[in-house]
């Protein structure tokens, strides 16, 4: 029987499995979810494989292999809409510290054989290879904001996600400025919204976890932290957590450490 | 010499990437292989030169379904380095922690990732057609496991309170006492969850493994204790290196890790049930022997059964934790880096998860090593396969494919774990 309903598709690259286990997470959601598309291609959940093309593909993970590289080309010819998911397919994910350091001793470091290991220098978001049509971002993303870009694609619209910062839900959420008050080092100012400002409500400072904002000011953070005593090699390793491969976490990075030099 | 060949190359309901490829000559199985192609992280080498207390944020991401046992054993291991013990309450709420991660994670796999091989459907989504009250009702006891680790600590994936020598912020009587009411139904849920799963069939396949697991005095295992074997192991866990050994496989991205005397064994839930009988309350004892389960089992398929059996045990310990909690006075203890080497080792949901980090006397990491439970399982799974298939070989290949899965499905198996694996192949010649 011929299946009206839109596909889906779930695709993996370099990650740790949990942004599309959010899929998976949304158990109050999820069988209305599969009521409305057809998951065609979704490998953690099902046997059922069917072929593209798909109306709406998801993607996780960073390219990091060359048959990643190649891989990523047909996905994409086979998707309407894709979208990347996650600080992996956004950024390059923590396995982007790669790009910093010498990959060949990194691989002997871990591997006995390093000889069997094919493997890029690089770790890169999914933009970086295809035009992507969302990037929603978070290490991991949110559920609800996941299913608010389904809806999204499928709809035809435009996701509402909200472009600020962590600042902003902070706020929204009550909670008193861990940085302010407590003179904790916080990369709210600069870290795109979306997670609910979790840790300073669990008073901690924010660890970037869903990458830069659209118009992160990195600097006069640099500088605030500084102020507050964090010496740079801890500046430098904050900025260089999950989100390290984006452009102004690691250009921040990379001025926190020639100031230091 | 009749070639038969059964590939799968993709492998689907497993957590990451591999294939599995059998080939058979005649009635004789030559060659199993579990392929890992889930591209390789590198976790152990950028590891170096970060802090110490960054180890349970960093090491989180290598797995999205079970973050707090990367959380749990690199905590372990760091307060070990630093001569901390965490005690009391602080330790009760690691506790109850890790029994919402087994929650969630066991019946992820349960209902979503096993069962549809013992009722013939694809998927849990194409189960619920015929089943959607067991699948909804499923969905609402996962989510009760879910919302103890965000309610402690924070978000069900990667969590922000873990921290090592405690908590950031130690939660308010009231925010457990909300999660009271979803406990208690999910108390009888859990324990109907046995029986269903106790009434499946399974396949007459057993083995003599060597089973090993952490084992602790007074109670069922978790964070603590020696690691045993039925095979007369039995060893502090920072003898851990002295025993196992790690190997790199051509075909695989992961380690596989053996015993140096013996090889092969078995983690996980069999294993922790098998050495820890006697651990668990007496009304879950007598549950198990009541629907038949004994006090040790050898079928890897039945290991649906004892993940059901521990999902009740985390319900019913979760329960006991959140009625008698008193807020301590401070959400963690101070921690002095120095010089040090730290072993930790806990069960996670797959197995025993071990991390051992070389510190500086900064508390920088020199040296990282992480050994988690699916590339233990590695040798066990293929052996599994030869096996199997061996004993069943007159099944068409379509249905000798699915019951190949499903043997490699009984274990969990975590690939994003184990690349710090799988598609299937059976090829008979």
């Amino acid at each position: 029987m011929a299946n009206n309903r839109p596909k889906l598709a779930v695709f993996k690259f370099a990650s740790c499995d949990g942004c599309q286990l959010s899929l998976l997470d949304c158990e109050d959601e999820l069988l209305a979810v599969a009521g409305k598309v057809h998951i065609a291609h979704f490998p953690e959940a099902s046997r059922e494989s069917v072929r593209g093309p798909y109306d709406v593909t998801l993607v996780e993970g960073s390219i990091t292999t060359p048959d990643d590289v190649e891989r990523i080309q047909k996905i994409r010819r086979r998707s309407k809409m894709l979208v990347t998911i996650g600080a992996c397919a956004t950024s390059g994910g923590i396995q982007a510290l790669r790009n910093f350091r010498d990959v060949k001793e990194f691989t002997s470091i871990v591997y006995a054989h390093p000889e069997y290991i094919r493997t890029l220098e690089t770790s890169t978001a999914i933009a970086d290879h295809i035009p992507v049509d969302f990037e929603l971002r978070g290490c991991p993303v949110n559920k609800y904001q996941l299913i608010e870009v389904l809806n999204a694609m499928l709809w035809g619209r435009k996701p509402q996600i909200e472009s600020g910062s962590v600042c902003v839900e902070c706020k929204r959420r009550g909670t008193v400025c861990v940085m302010v008050a407590q003179g904790m080092a916080c990369l709210g100012p600069v870290t795109h919204a979306g997670c609910g400002a979790i840790c300073p409500a669990y008073n901690r400072g924010c660890y970037g976890c869903f990458g830069p904002q659209e118009t992160a000011n990195m600097d006069p953070l640099s500088e605030k932290l500084a102020g507050l005593g964090v010496l740079a090699t801890n500046i430098a390793r904050l900025y260089s957590t999950f989100n390290a491969g984006a452009e102004p976490f690691e250009k921040a990075r990379r001025q926190v450490e020639a100031t230091n030099n | 010499m009749k070639r038969r060949t059964i590939k799968v190359d993709e492998l689907t309901r497993v957590e990451g990437e591999g294939a599995m490829h059998i080939e058979m000559r005649g009635d004789e199985v030559t060659d199993v292989k579990l392929t890992i192609y889930e591209p390789p992280r590198f976790f152990e080498g950028f590891m170096q030169g970060r802090d110490y207390s960054e180890a349970p944020d960093i090491t989180a991401r290598i797995c999205g379904i079970c973050p707090v046992a990367y959380q749990m054993s690199s905590v372990y291991a760091m307060e070990d380095a630093f001569g901390v013990e965490v005690d009391g309450v602080l330790r009760e709420l690691r506790r109850l922690l890790y029994c919402g991660e087994w929650i969630e994670s066991h019946v992820l796999h349960v209902y979503l990732l096993h069962l549809p091989d013992f009722l013939g459907f694809e998927s849990a989504i194409h189960m619920a057609k015929d089943h959607g009250e067991t699948v909804a009702k499923a969905l609402r006891l996962k989510k009760a496991g879910n919302a103890i680790v965000s309610t402690l600590a924070g978000r069900e994936i990667h969590p922000i309170n873990v921290k090592v020598g405690g908590f950031y912020r130690a939660p308010t009587k009231q925010e457990l006492g909300g999660l009271l009411e979803e406990l208690e139904w999910s108390l009888g849920m859990a324990e109907e969850m046995v029986r269903f799963t106790a009434g499946l069939s399974f396949p007459d396949f057993e083995k003599d493994y060597e089973f090993v697991a952490l084992r602790h005095p007074e109670e069922y295992p978790c964070c603590e204790g020696k690691l045993v074997s039925n095979r007369g192991l039995d060893i502090p866990i920072s003898e851990f290196r002295e025993h196992f050994v790690e190997i790199h496989e051509p075909h695989s991205t992961a380690l596989h890790c053996k015993l140096k005397e013996r090889g092969m064994y078995f983690v996980g839930p069999l294993a922790r049930y098998n050495l820890n009988f006697d651990k668990l309350p007496e009304n879950i004892q007598e549950l198990a022997l009541e629907i038949g389960l004994g006090k040790t089992c050898r079928n890897p398929f039945k290991g649906i059964i004892i993940r059901s059996v521990e999902t009740l045990y985390a319900v019913q310990e979760a329960l006991r934790i959140i009625k008698s909690y008193e807020p301590p006075a401070v959400a963690s203890v101070p921690v002095e880096p120095r010089e040090s080497v730290g072993h930790g080792c806990t069960e996670a949901p797959r197995g025993i998860l071990y991390h051992r980090y070389e510190l500086a006397e900064d508390g920088s990491i020199r040296h990282a090593q992480i050994v988690p439970p699916t590339a233990q399982n590695l040798p066990t799974i293929e052996d599994d396969l030869r096996q199997y298939v061996t004993q069943f070989m007159a099944l068409p290949d379509s249905e000798l494919k699915w019951q190949c899965e499903q043997a490699v499905r009984n274990y969990d198996p975590c690939i994003s774990c184990s690349t710090h694996f799988l598609k299937l192949t059976i090829d008979r010649k």
